[in-house]
């Protein structure tokens, strides 16, 4: 059967048996670089791809296609179509800051990749901390957008980075409270040990309602701290021309764009594996036959659907609803979320400790 | 009493927004309703909406008759002089003189396709036509008289 630990147990044999342990340990670094750049590229062309088309579909359109069959060569013209531009630094700009917050809106993106579990047994790091350290790293991206937004010596990349930096820190407390809701009914911080604790069942149904609302709430924060739509206030290219990135053009303009759709796809990939229970195929209890069945499709093949699926969901969300002024921005988050997922926490602790989860 | 108003607040917010993406969800299903017209490669047995407004056209009919009185309603409600009529006097059987429609001059590089004009006629002598592809490569070209050679006033419209 396929399976991507096969493949790594196999090519790390190879190298530990071929090279001497440094030797060996570097070059797996450097393939493990490979494979990230890589996937970045892919997900970026798909992602832009299937944002346009989703959009498309939901606007009675057709989105585009006329770019290789279906349209589907479209981003990779785009993408080459940005790498030609010249990458224009204004005048008046903090020439280092500027130069630097793409890089680091990217190396942020980066490094919450380090331990989401991609498949069983393919994984870049299993840290015992994986939670508390993804919503660590995760925080350091709004420095880059501050530092785009401040060093552009623009006010509209200024005003954008500050509602950015507002939406970040209001929202992270109740995205913070979903995924500790669930590090208490598994039980652990490591990501592998949270998925193998929903070896017979997800804990989205667990975890009875409590577990629901902490998902619905996970989402509406993450969408907030992707500064996607209904929350874009930091780009609102109605108000703010683009925000924080309004002075970028050509290469460093396609970082923060990527970096964007990135950490959709790790926010979907940590909702997926909190929740969803990452890799994990779906298992009812002790329905044997029913389980063995849904062994048979591939671990990554799980785990890429149940991302696609959130990334869906949070594309659905962009293209129905109308963006928030900063008042109601903030107000759904001190007012309503952050109490009800503070209720909700209560509760699901409840849960775990009296051994209610199925 | 507040913990209610709050519950219904909540109930109700999540309510609307499961409206919105329930419509925006059923047209992602339903691929059939897209209304993007591919035009240049349709051009054959392309579509267009009742209402299209294209420009404006005098209708004629068998007998090179039109309705137009000459009465200059149109170029009255025209917001920006888009029509100019020209009248004359024609002298009828009984040998009054009566004021009648010389030229209908159109320039199609001014008109904003506002409709006004079609609603303001009282004899219903003028209509938008659905023809869109109006590029010329000279300006004077778009000056368009709209009564054909020759035409003369419908009998029995006044």
């Amino acid at each position: 059967m396929f399976s991507l630990e096969n493949i790594t147990n196999s090519i790390q044999h190879w190298l530990y048996s071929t090279f001497n342990p440094t030797m060996a340990l570097i070059m797996e670094c450097v393939i493990v670089m490979f494979l990230v750049i890589g996937l970045f590229a892919t997900l970026g062309l798909v992602l832009v791809l299937m944002e346009r088309k989703v959009a498309a579909r939901m606007q009675i359109r057709l989105g585009p296609n006329r770019v290789g069959p279906q349209g589907i060569l479209q981003t990779t013209a785009d993408t080459l179509k940005l790498m030609m531009k010249e990458g224009l630094t204004p005048n008046g700009a903090d020439k280092f800051l500027f130069n630097l917050a793409p890089f680091i809106v990217m190396i942020a993106a980066m490094l919450i990749l380090a331990p989401i579990a991609f498949a069983k047994g393919f994984q870049i790091w299993d840290i015992n901390i994986g939670v508390l350290y993804v919503t660590a790293v995760s925080s350091v991206s709004v420095i880059g957008i501050l530092m785009a937004g401040w060093a552009s010596n623009n006010k509209y990349s200024l005003l954008g980075a500050m509602r950015s930096g507002a939406q970040i820190v209001s929202y992270e407390l109740s995205a913070g409270f979903s995924i500790i809701s669930i590090v208490v009914l598994s039980g652990s911080l490591q990501v592998s040990e949270i998925i193998a604790s929903q070896q017979t069942g997800w804990w989205l149904f667990r975890g009875h309602i409590p577990a629901i609302i902490a998902f619905v709430i996970f989402i509406i924060a993450v969408t907030a701290e992707t500064n996607r739509a209904p929350f874009d206030l930091a780009e609102a290219e109605s108000e703010l021309t683009a925000g924080f990135h309004t002075e970028y053009s050509g290469m460093k303009f396609a970082l923060f764009f990527l970096a964007e759709y990135i950490n959709i796809f790790i926010v979907c990939a940590i909702g997926a594996t909190l929740f969803l229970g990452g890799w994990m195929p779906l298992h009812i209890g002790n329905w044997e036959g029913f389980n063995r069945i849904m062994d048979y499709i591939p671990s990554s093949v799980w785990f890429l659907g149940k991302t696609f699926f959130l990334i869906f969901l949070i594309m659905w969300f962009r293209w129905t609803f109308p963006r928030l002024r900063v008042d109601q921005l903030l107000s759904l988050e001190w007012k309503y979320l952050l109490p009800i997922s503070m209720f909700n926490l209560l509760l699901i602790t409840l849960i775990a400790i009296m051994g209610w989860h199925f | 009493m507040f913990i209610k108003q709050y519950i219904s607040d909540v109930y109700h917010t999540v309510a609307s927004l499961l409206k919105g993406m329930r419509t925006t969800g059923s047209y992602f299903v339903r691929p059939k309703e897209i209304i993007t017209q591919q035009y240049p490669d349709n051009r054959a047995q392309m579509k267009l909406p009742e209402r299209f407004r294209g420009e404006v056209v005098m209708e004629h009919d068998d007998n090179n008759e039109h309705a137009c009185t000459g009465c200059t309603a149109c170029e009255l409600a025209c917001p920006n002089a888009t029509i100019k009529i020209v009248t004359k006097f024609d002298i009828t059987p009984e040998g009054k003189k009566k004021k009648a429609l010389d030229t209908f001059v159109y320039h199609l590089e001014l008109c904003t396709m506002c409709n006004l004009c079609v609603e303001a006629c009282p004899t219903s002598a003028i209509k938008m036509a659905q023809t869109f592809e109006h590029s010329v490569y000279d300006r004077s070209q778009l000056l368009k008289k709209l009564n054909k050679p020759g035409s003369k006033l419908r009998a029995g419209v006044e």
